[in-house]
């Protein structure tokens, strides 16, 4: 045990330049990248990496709320769940939920029900999946951020995106979007999620020590990070339903009808004795 | 659930162009459709792929680590295989335990890669009867658009070929590949009233009214089988089936291999 503490007060965080493990400086982002609609049966999805995290979201509905209990007759339900794949980390996690994911799952739902045109779906819900394929620390910041892209992918209602960002202390300073090393060894982690246009901010966790000030500086850090996070989740959406006249030309003759029924024939083949 | 029912006219559809040697996206009645394979998707994991099948989408990963063996069986390494049918997937999928569904499918899987003996799992022993290599076989549905016993094959037959055991870690020598020596491919093929189609989308199993899988090794060996649905087949069909899913899996297998 003593070994343990004496390598953890040995590992150093920040180097003497200022420069993170990694080489980032105290307000650099891990490189992301996004993608809206890369899953065919979902009404609407979105696929983010965010340095090591690799993380899909997907949306379903609004579609009947099942169970029907839960229907609310004058709103849709806005429910996420958030899952962990066993791979996703370096210690296999157990399938299915822990205690962990459901606390996630439940403050990513209301971030959300925060922004959706709930009042426009009653009795419906609308039904948020992020899988965790890779974790890197900072996964509920990319799940909610690709959740967010997938909620306009399917065209869900929303007064704007919501995008989130987290930012924490190592070594006495604090700094902008933890890695797993940071996450394990630092001081503090403080994620959040915000409505852009509106700055209101919709999901706020913090764990560890931060003096006022620190969390100030923590969350002037996430705010400006959340405004080129913002324009990354526009950027897909750009990339996906932005339409070219070669798109257009491209697709003008449709090779077969696919899912053409011959129309000359009898109606008695369609419903025949056999009930086909 | 309405996603369940398919219409009688789309029925009727399949049928009359599977009556002429046709199918609705173009394909023969025996021809799979289009496999591609990313292997080391996921750091995190021992090993991994993504495959796709058509549209459907899965991920595999594999983790390892050290155990003990079961008494019976004290000088083998431990298989287990899991699926999760992640509600993301598809509108009928629903969170929850696994239901027979998933259970029946990653059984079929682990029964293809455990009867092939694809890794060798003796070589996976540390100390008899005491320590051996623990090796999970996770499969991720991503995206569900028909025939998930092939691509969930596929995935785990790719990620096992990628894998690379963490003995390092473990104070047990240098990291090592998984022995791999057999190659494992499954085939289904599913019955629409006497018509018989291999590899089938979303639509067309859920109107077939019997299934069956059937693995088969390099040398063209049966290795494992599955019968599904409430319909039957005849004898000749089954020989039939297997003759094409020793072709197909013929075709299939350097996809799988190739690094």
């Amino acid at each position: 045990m003593e070994d343990i503490e004496h390598i953890e007060k040995e590992m150093k965080l920040i180097n003497s330049d200022g420069r993170r493990l990694d080489g980032r400086s105290f307000d650099e982002l891990r490189p992301i990248r996004i993608e809206a609609g890369v899953l065919r049966r979902a009404d609407g999805s979105a696929y983010i990496e965010w340095g090591g995290n690799k993380v899909l979201a997907a949306v379903y509905g609004p579609r009947e709320a099942h169970p029907r209990h839960l229907q609310d007759p004058a709103r849709a339900l806005v429910q996420c769940r958030y899952n962990m794949a066993p791979f996703s980390v370096s210690d296999r996690k157990r399938p299915g939920p822990d205690r962990r994911s459901v606390e996630i799952s439940k403050v990513i739902s209301e971030a959300f029900s925060s922004v959706v045109f709930k009042e426009q779906f009653p009795r419906t819900s609308v039904d948020i999946f992020i899988e965790v394929l890779q974790a890197d620390a900072g996964t509920r910041c990319a799940g909610l951020t690709a959740a967010s892209v997938a909620l306009a992918d399917a065209g869900v209602p929303m007064r704007d995106l919501v995008t989130s960002c987290a930012s924490g202390k190592i070594d006495d300073v604090v700094c902008l979007d933890l890695n797993k090393d940071e996450d394990n060894f630092g001081d503090a982690d403080c994620p959040m999620a915000i409505v852009p246009r509106t700055g209101d901010v919709v999901l706020l966790q913090m764990d560890g020590h931060l003096t006022y000030d620190e969390f100030q500086k923590a969350m002037g850090l996430s705010i400006d990070a959340t405004k080129r996070i913002y324009e990354m989740q526009r950027d897909a959406l750009r990339r996906r339903y932005s339409v070219t006249l070669e798109d257009i030309l491209k697709e003008a003759p449709p090779a077969a009808a696919p899912v053409e029924p011959e129309p000359e024939q009898p109606r008695e083949d369609d419903f025949g004795p056999e009930g086909i | 659930m309405s996603e369940e029912i398919v219409s009688e006219l789309m029925r009727a559809h399949v049928y009359r162009l599977a009556s002429t040697g046709q199918r609705v996206d173009g394909r023969r009645l025996d021809e799979p459709r289009k496999v591609s394979v990313a292997r080391s998707f996921v750091k995190t994991a021992e090993g991994s792929a993504r495959v796709k099948l058509g549209n459907t989408d899965v991920l595999v990963g594999i983790k390892m680590s050290v155990g003990e063996p079961y008494p019976d069986t004290p000088n083998t390494g431990v298989l287990s295989t899991s699926v999760e049918l992640i509600p993301m997937a598809s509108p009928t999928f629903e969170a929850g335990p696994p239901r027979p569904d998933a259970i029946e499918l990653a059984r079929v899987v682990d029964r293809g890669i455990r009867e092939s003996k694809m890794v060798n799992m003796e070589r996976l022993c540390i100390t008899p009867k005491e320590k051996v290599w623990i090796l999970f076989i996770d499969i991720h549905v991503l995206d569900y658009d028909g025939n998930l016993f092939d691509a969930c094959s596929y995935g785990a037959v790719a990620a096992l070929s990628s894998t690379i055991a963490p003995a390092k870690g473990q104070g047990l020598g240098d990291d090592f590949p998984l022995p791999v020596e057999h190659w494992p491919v499954s085939v289904t093929t599913a019955k629409i009233k006497d018509l018989l189609l291999v590899d089938p989308s979303l639509d067309e199993e859920r109107m077939a009214d019997a299934r069956l899988t059937v693995t088969t090794d390099e040398n063209g060996d049966i290795r494992a089988m599955q019968k599904g649905l409430s319909g039957s087949f005849t004898y000749e069909e089954v020989k039939r089936i297997i003759e094409t899913a020793q072709r197909v899996g013929r075709d299939i297998r350097p996809l799988l291999q190739s690094s």
